[in-house]
C-alpha cells in the first residue's frame, strides 16, 4: 500500500479529540487514508471507533484537532462539505427516512438530481448501483423503505452511498455494514469494495467480524478507550492479535457447555408454521437461522403477541424498536419492568436507581452514571441496556431478534454468558441471528427458508454448511 | 454554562414563566404601579380554565405525534349546558349536575377512542369530527333551556382564600399531581415511552391500548370539569363560552415546553404558559389595544417565546 510517504495522503487527521460531557470518546487521534485503500478500524464498544467516524463523515465536529482532505483544511467541516469533496458514510444505525421509496432516498444525497424526469434518473442510479454491488438482490426502487426487512434497507443504504452523480466519490465510510446483512450479501459487498478500491475509491470499514477485517482489508487501525492503540498491514497481523490489542483475552466458543436434558421441562413455545413446529422448553436456547427477511423476525412477534406479559423482546434494530432517545439509562432499563417496581401504581426513585446501578456493574454498561441519557452510550452499550431491561423482568420468555448487532467480541460474550445463566435459571430463550457462530450458543437451531422451517440441527451437529444447505432450501 | 444549559432543556417552563413576570410588570409599570396583586389575582383565575384543558391536552400530545384532542371546546359546551340544564340553579340537584357533566366527559373520550383505536382514524379528524356533533348536540339542547349554575357551584367557583381563587389552588395541587405521575406513576412512564418510540414501548410490554384509552379519556374528563366550572363561574352556560379554548389549549401545551413531538411533558408549563397567554391579553386591554392589534401581537409573542425556548441547536 502506498505508505512511503510519496502520495498524498486522501485524508490526514491530527490530533482529533472529542467529549460528550463527562465521557471523553476522542483523544489525540492522528490517521491517514491513502487514495484507494481500504482501512479496517477495530475495538471493542465505547472504544469511540462510531465517533471517529462521525467527526469524519462531518456529523459530529470535533472539539480539538484538524482534519485535512486532499492537502486541503476545508473551512466549517460539516456533512454538506463532506459530501461536495466526496466522502460517503453508512452508518452504524440505520440512516434512511421509513416513509420514502427506494429511489426517492437518493434525491435526498443528490441535490442535483431535479426538474422534470428525476424519479427516472434516480430509480437508474440506485438500480445500477445495487445490481453492482449486490447481484440479484430482488429489491424494487419503488419499494418503501420501512416495508423492506432490515437486511435490504441496510443494502439500499449501501447501494445509495456509491451513487455518483456530480462529485466523484473518494471515500466510503461503512460502520458495521455487514452486521445486519446476510452472508451472501456480506461477501458480495466485501467484493464490491474491493473493485472499487482498485477503482481508488478508498474505504473506511469498521466492524466486529475480525475475520472479515483481515482478510478484506489492506490496513488495520485499533481502537482503545478514544485512542488509535495499533496500526498496522493486515497482512501481518492475526486474530488473537488484534484481539490482544482490542485489550482482551481470545477465544470465545461455546461448544463444551453443558447439554441440558430439556425435553423433559415444561413446553413454553409451540408455534405451528409451515414445514413443522416451533417448539421450545423451558431451559433451553433456541436458534433461528437462515437468510435474513425470511420469517424468522415474524415468528418472534408472533410469539411476543401471543405471550403477553410473559415473553421478552429484544430488537437488535436499537433506533427503531429499541431506544427511548429522550431517557436516561436508568429510565430505559426499568421501563420494561414497570409493573414488577410499582408500588400502587407508583415508581420509587432510590429503587429504580438500585436496580440500575446493580445491572450497571453486572454486564459492564459503559457510563459514568445510569442518570446519563441513554444516547450518550455506544451502540453496543446501548443494547446491553436493553438486554439488561429484558432479562431483569420476570418473563419466562426471552425473544432475541439479532441482538448483538454492532456489539464487539468481549460485549457479546459476556452477553451470551448472561443468556445461558439465564436459561439456566429455566428461562427459554429465541435466539435469530445470521451469524452461524453465534449459533453455537443455542441448544438447537431452527432454519427458516420464505417462512417455512426447512430443518432442524441439534448443536452437537451444527456447522455452518449445514446451515447454508437449509438457507437456501429450494434454490439447490 | 454546560449545565445551565441543560437545566432549561429539561425546565423548558422557565421561558413562558419569565414571559409572564415581564408582561405582568410592563402592565403594572404601564399603571403606575397600581392593582399589581388583584391583576395577579384575577390572572390566576382565568388561567386555571387553559390550565384544566391544558393538562388533558398535554397528555394526549405527549402520547406523540398524531396524536391531539380538538373535541375539547366542544365538550367544555356540552358539558356546561347539560349540567346547568340539570341544576336548574337549585343546590339539591347540584352532584346529579355533576355528574352530567362528567358523564358527558366519559362519554366524549369513549367516542373519541372508537373512532382512533376502533376505526383508525386519524386523531385530529376523528376529535374534530366528535367536537362537530357535540357542538350540534349543544345547539339542539340548548333551545328553550335555563343554564344558570347552582348557587353552591357559582359560589365555589368565584371563592377565594385571601385573594387567591380556591379554584387555583385546587388545580395547582392537581397539576403537582399530574406532574408526580408523570415522573413516577407507570401509567406516566407509558405515556412518555409511547411518545418517544411506539414501536419500542409495545416491544418493552407496554400496554399501549389502556394507556391510550386513559389519555383520551383524562383529557375529554378534563375538558367537561373544564366546562363545568367555567359555566359557574361565568353565571351560566353559553354557546360561544369556550370558543377561545381550541387554540389556547395547544398554545398553553406547546408554549409550556412540552414536546410537540411527544414523550416530554411539562406540567409547569402549562400552569406558567397559561399566566403568560391570560396575562398579555390584561396588558393588550390596559394598553387600548383594539381587538384586531390584539390578536397580531398576541401571536406574534407567542412565536418570540418560542422561538428563544426552541432556539437551541439540534445535535
Amino acid at each position: 500500500m502506498p505508505d512511503d510517504g510519496t502520495i498524498e495522503p486522501l485524508i490526514r487527521l491530527r490530533g482529533i479529540g472529542k467529549r460528550f460531557g463527562a465521557v471523553r470518546a476522542l483523544d489525540a487521534v492522528d490517521l491517514d487514508i491513502a487514495p484507494g485503500e481500504r482501512l479496517g478500524i477495530v475495538g471493542h464498544n465505547g472504544a469511540g471507533k462510531s465517533t471517529l467516524m462521525q467527526v469524519l463523515a462531518g456529523t459530529l465536529t470535533a472539539d480539538a484537532g484538524s482534519i485535512a482532505i486532499a492537502g486541503a483544511v476545508p473551512r466549517g467541516y460539516d456533512v454538506r462539505r463532506a459530501h461536495a469533496l466526496g466522502i460517503g458514510c453508512v452508518f452504524q444505525e440505520l440512516s434512511l427516512c421509513p416513509n420514502l421509496r427506494v429511489f426517492e432516498t437518493v434525491r435526498i444525497l443528490h441535490h442535483g438530481l431535479r426538474g422534470f424526469g428525476w424519479p427516472r434518473r434516480a430509480r437508474r442510479l440506485i438500480g445500477a448501483a445495487l445490481d453492482a454491488i449486490f447481484p440479484g438482490h430482488a429489491i424494487g426502487t419503488d419499494a418503501t423503505i420501512g416495508a423492506l426487512p432490515i437486511g435490504q434497507r441496510q443494502m439500499v443504504e449501501i447501494a445509495r452511498i456509491f451513487t455518483e452523480t456530480d462529485r466523484a466519490l473518494r471515500l466510503v465510510i461503512l460502520d458495521e455494514p455487514t452486521s445486519s446483512l446476510g452472508a451472501r450479501a456480506a461477501e458480495q459487498l466485501l467484493d464490491f469494495i474491493r473493485q472499487a478500491a482498485a477503482r481508488g475509491i478508498a474505504c473506511l470499514f469498521v466492524s466486529h467480524r475480525l475475520q472479515e477485517v483481515l482478510s478484506h482489508t489492506d490496513r488495520v487501525v485499533v481502537m482503545r478507550d478514544g485512542q488509535v492503540v495499533a496500526d498496522a498491514p493486515a497482512a501481518g497481523l492475526t486474530r488473537a492479535r488484534l484481539v490482544a490489542h482490542m485489550g482482551m483475552t481470545g477465544g470465545e466458543t461455546a461448544r463444551g457447555e453443558m447439554a441440558q436434558a430439556a425435553s423433559a421441562r415444561p413446553l413454553r413455545v409451540d408455534l405451528a408454521l409451515p414445514g413443522g413446529a416451533l417448539r421450545a422448553h423451558a431451559g433451553e436456547v433456541i436458534g433461528l437461522a437462515g437468510l435474513d427477511g425470511h420469517g424468522q423476525r415474524d415468528a418472534l412477534l408472533r410469539i411476543f403477541a401471543g405471550q403477553h406479559g410473559r415473553a421478552a423482546y429484544v430488537s437488535g434494530d436499537r433506533p427503531r424498536e429499541g431506544v427511548f432517545p429522550l431517557w436516561s439509562v436508568a429510565r430505559n432499563l426499568t421501563v420494561g419492568l414497570l409493573g414488577r417496581l410499582a408500588h400502587a401504581g407508583f415508581l420509587r426513585p432510590a429503587e429504580e436507581r438500585a436496580l440500575a446501578d446493580a445491572w450497571r456493574s453486572r454486564i459492564g454498561i459503559r457510563t459514568p452514571d445510569v442518570a446519563q441519557p441513554i444516547l450518550s452510550l455506544s451502540g453496543g452499550n446501548q443494547q446491553k441496556v436493553l438486554i439488561a431491561r429484558a432479562v431483569a423482568g420476570t418473563a419466562d420468555i426471552l425473544l432475541l431478534d439479532d441482538p448483538m448487532r454492532g456489539v464487539d467480541v468481549g460485549t457479546k460474550r459476556d452477553l451470551f454468558a448472561a443468556v445461558r445463566a439465564e436459561a439456566a435459571e429455566g428461562r427459554c430463550v429465541l435466539l435469530y441471528t445470521t451469524e452461524t457462530a453465534e449459533l453455537e450458543h443455542c441448544d438447537r437451531t431452527y432454519v427458516f427458508y420464505r417462512g417455512a422451517i426447512t430443518a432442524e440441527i441439534a448443536r452437537e451437529t451444527l456447522s455452518e454448511e449445514r446451515v447454508l444447505r437449509a438457507s437456501f432450501a429450494d434454490a439447490g | 454554562m454546560n449545565s445551565a444549559r441543560r437545566w432549561l432543556d429539561t425546565n423548558p417552563w422557565i421561558w413562558s414563566l419569565c414571559g409572564a413576570i415581564a408582561v405582568w410588570g410592563l402592565t403594572i409599570a404601564s399603571v403606575g404601579g397600581r392593582g399589581a396583586g388583584a391583576t395577579l389575582s384575577t390572572a390566576l383565575g382565568f388561567a386555571t380554565f387553559y390550565v384544566v384543558v391544558g393538562i388533558g391536552q398535554m397528555l394526549v400530545i405527549s402520547a406523540g405525534p398524531g396524536n391531539i384532542d380538538l373535541s375539547i371546546p366542544s365538550v367544555m359546551t356540552l358539558a356546561g349546558y347539560l349540567a346547568m340544564g340539570v341544576m336548574q340553579a337549585q343546590d339539591a340537584r347540584l352532584a346529579l349536575g355533576c355528574a352530567v357533566a362528567l358523564g358527558v366527559g366519559l362519554a366524549a373520550g369513549v367516542a373519541n377512542l372508537v373512532l382512533i383505536r376502533g376505526l383508525k382514524i386519524p386523531p385530529m379528524i376523528a376529535t374534530l369530527a366528535a367536537g362537530f356533533i357535540m357542538q350540534s348536540m349543544t345547539i339542539a339542547y340548548s333551545r328553550g333551556s335555563t343554564a344558570k349554575p347552582a348557587p353552591l357551584l357559582l359560589a365555589a367557583s368565584l371563592a377565594r382564600v385571601g385573594s387567591v381563587p380556591v379554584i387555583a389552588l385546587i388545580f395547582l395541587a392537581v397539576a403537582a399531581l399530574v406532574a408526580l405521575g408523570l415522573a413516577r406513576s407507570v401509567f406516566g412512564r407509558s405515556v412518555l415511552a409511547i411518545g418517544q418510540n411506539p414501536r419500542a414501548a409495545y416491544l418493552a410490554g407496554i400496554r399501549i391500548g389502556r394507556t391510550m384509552a386513559l389519555v383520551y379519556i383524562l383529557s375529554a374528563l378534563l375538558a367537561a370539569l373544564a366546562g363545568l366550572l367555567l359555566a359557574a363561574y361565568s353565571g351560566g352556560a353559553s354557546l360561544n363560552m369556550s370558543e377561545d379554548f381550541l387554540l389556547m389549549s395547544i398554545a398553553v401545551v406547546v408554549l409550556g415546553g412540552t414536546s410537540i413531538a411527544g414523550g416530554q411533558a411539562s406540567v409547569a408549563g402549562v400552569w406558567t404558559a397559561s399566566l403568560l397567554l391570560y396575562l398579555i391579553v390584561t396588558m393588550l386591554n390596559v394598553f387600548g389595544v383594539g381587538a384586531g392589534l390584539r390578536y397580531i401581537l398576541t401571536g406574534l409573542i407567542i412565536i418570540g417565546v418560542l422561538a428563544v425556548a426552541k432556539g437551541r441547536p439540534t445535535a
